[in-house]
């Protein structure tokens, strides 16, 4: 439809306001792909590592702790009900979502065993910077792996990660909101309930 | 290479295709999801999901454990092979030249160096699948997504994935490019292992998959938001007004003070 129109008036804007060609992002689209570029080693190592799957689980929780951006993704996840929880549900629910989500996801990178992570690309688009990667497994097609980076927070970390267009932040959004209604809005029961999730 | 007469099969594969899509639902505008049968498409998820556990994930189980990795993999390979001529089509039907001419050498390559595609030589060559079928033909011509819906043991599609899906499985792969020769048997033939790398997906993705269908709290909403958007991706139609539409509110307030 209107997509490319849209798209071309887009970069048009960009440019105009001297986006696209500024040193400082520059700068920042580079330290988004070295950041990116560490974490995919980290995670690399750990999936090689042998460890027994808990302890591989313990290591991706302290990665993504270290390289993402646990408090804004979780208060994301959370939705609307964030903006009545008290300061220490938050907290807790932070943690127990870091906990959730390295379990969920570690289960899933044990397919990526034997596999490699490449960075190809990074570039700026509107406030933040895109991190494109390609993952190859044994035996599968490649496949893109997107990490959405920041620096609002004070530090550069991801706030997001896309598998083949598909957002863990859009999909816990939806995961977390139906956890809660389930539970009938009681942010407590989810926090508690999320420990052994995932 | 092309057939010289259009089948009455495919001629009416064709219509009814079109007939689908000229049903084809609109959205209203800024929404994301359309989903005008949602009551229908959560029935038919969950029948869906009792089939899984009932039938197919316990089927995958026996076929994965009984089947060694290098046949389950061939047989992959097989079927894979078998789709090329069809994706050869309909990215000339894109008018994607490019592509069309790369799966043509992968088909080409894999078929022999391959041994009629048992193997897979033509992916360490940089000759990767780009697959395609109707429903991306239909969407590079311009049909809109329509509503989503879920399909009886199908799963996930949407209203014009529908009416490719239908056009797909009524045009033979094989017949498409290499005329009648190969013709029924091969037909046939297809059917058997696109059933064998079906039950080998879900086991290969055991994991990905029952996370996803039995974990999940909202397993429907889930698997909707996962087809939408990867569907959406592989046809390039993301725009960036979803992506700032996303990340719009997330910093908003939180490191302000």
């Amino acid at each position: 439809m209107s997509n490319l129109t849209r798209r071309t008036t887009l970069a048009g804007l960009l440019a105009t306001m001297g986006f696209a060609s500024s040193p400082a992002f520059a700068l920042a689209t580079a330290e988004a792909r070295s950041l990116i570029d560490d974490v995919v080693a980290r995670i690399t190592s750990v999936i090689n590592s042998g460890k027994s799957e808990s302890a591989m689980y313990r290591d991706f929780e302290v990665i993504f702790n270290r390289y993402a951006d646990v408090p804004t993704i979780s208060r994301s996840a959370l939705g609307p009900p964030a903006r009545s929880a008290s300061s220490q549900q938050l907290n807790q629910f932070s943690d127990a979502f870091a906990g959730y989500l390295a379990r969920k996801y570690g289960k899933q990178f044990r397919d990526f065993i034997g596999g490699e992570i490449i960075v190809q690309s990074a570039r700026q688009v509107k406030s933040f910077q895109e991190v494109q990667c390609v993952a190859k497994l044994r035996g599968q097609s490649p496949f893109s792996v997107t990490f959405m980076v920041s620096d609002r927070s004070g530090s550069d970390r991801f706030f997001d990660l896309l598998i083949e267009g598909i957002s863990l932040l859009k999909s816990e959004r939806a995961e977390i909101g139906a956890m809660l209604d389930k539970r009938g809005g009681n942010i407590d029961a989810l926090i508690s309930d999320l420990k052994s999730a995932g | 290479m092309l057939p010289t007469r259009i089948s009455p099969k495919r001629a009416l594969a064709i219509g009814f295709g079109f007939a689908l899509l000229t049903a084809c639902s609109v959205p209203e505008p800024g929404t994301d999801v359309h989903d005008p049968y949602e009551s229908v498409n959560r029935a038919t998820h969950w029948v869906n999901g009792e089939l899984d556990r009932s039938a197919l994930r316990p089927a995958s189980q026996v076929y994965g454990t009984l089947v060694p990795g290098p046949v389950r993999r061939s047989v992959d390979n097989v079927a894979d092979n078998l789709g090329m001529p069809s994706a050869v089509m309909n990215k000339i039907m894109q008018g994607d030249i490019g592509d069309a001419i790369h799966n043509t050498a992968r088909f080409a390559v894999n078929t022999t160096l391959g041994l009629l595609g048992l193997f897979d030589p033509a992916s360490d060559m940089g000759l990767e699948a780009r697959d395609s079928g109707f429903a991306d033909t239909l969407a590079v011509w311009g049909a809109s997504e329509g509503a989503y819906l879920v399909l009886p043991v199908f799963g996930p599609s949407t209203e014009r994935d529908t009416a490719g899906l239908v056009v797909d499985i009524l045009t033979n792969p094989i017949g498409t490019v290499l005329g009648p020769k190969l013709g029924s048997q091969a037909e046939d033939a297809n059917l058997d292992f696109t059933i064998a790398s079906t039950l080998n997906s879900r086991f290969e993705l055991t994991e990905a998959f029952d996370t996803i269908l039995y974990d999940s709290a909202d397993s429907y909403t889930q698997l909707r938001l996962f087809y939408l958007d990867s569907r959406r991706f592989s046809l390039a139609s993301t725009s960036d007004d979803a992506t700032v539409d996303l990340y719009g509110d997330l910093y908003e307030g939180l490191y302000d003070e």
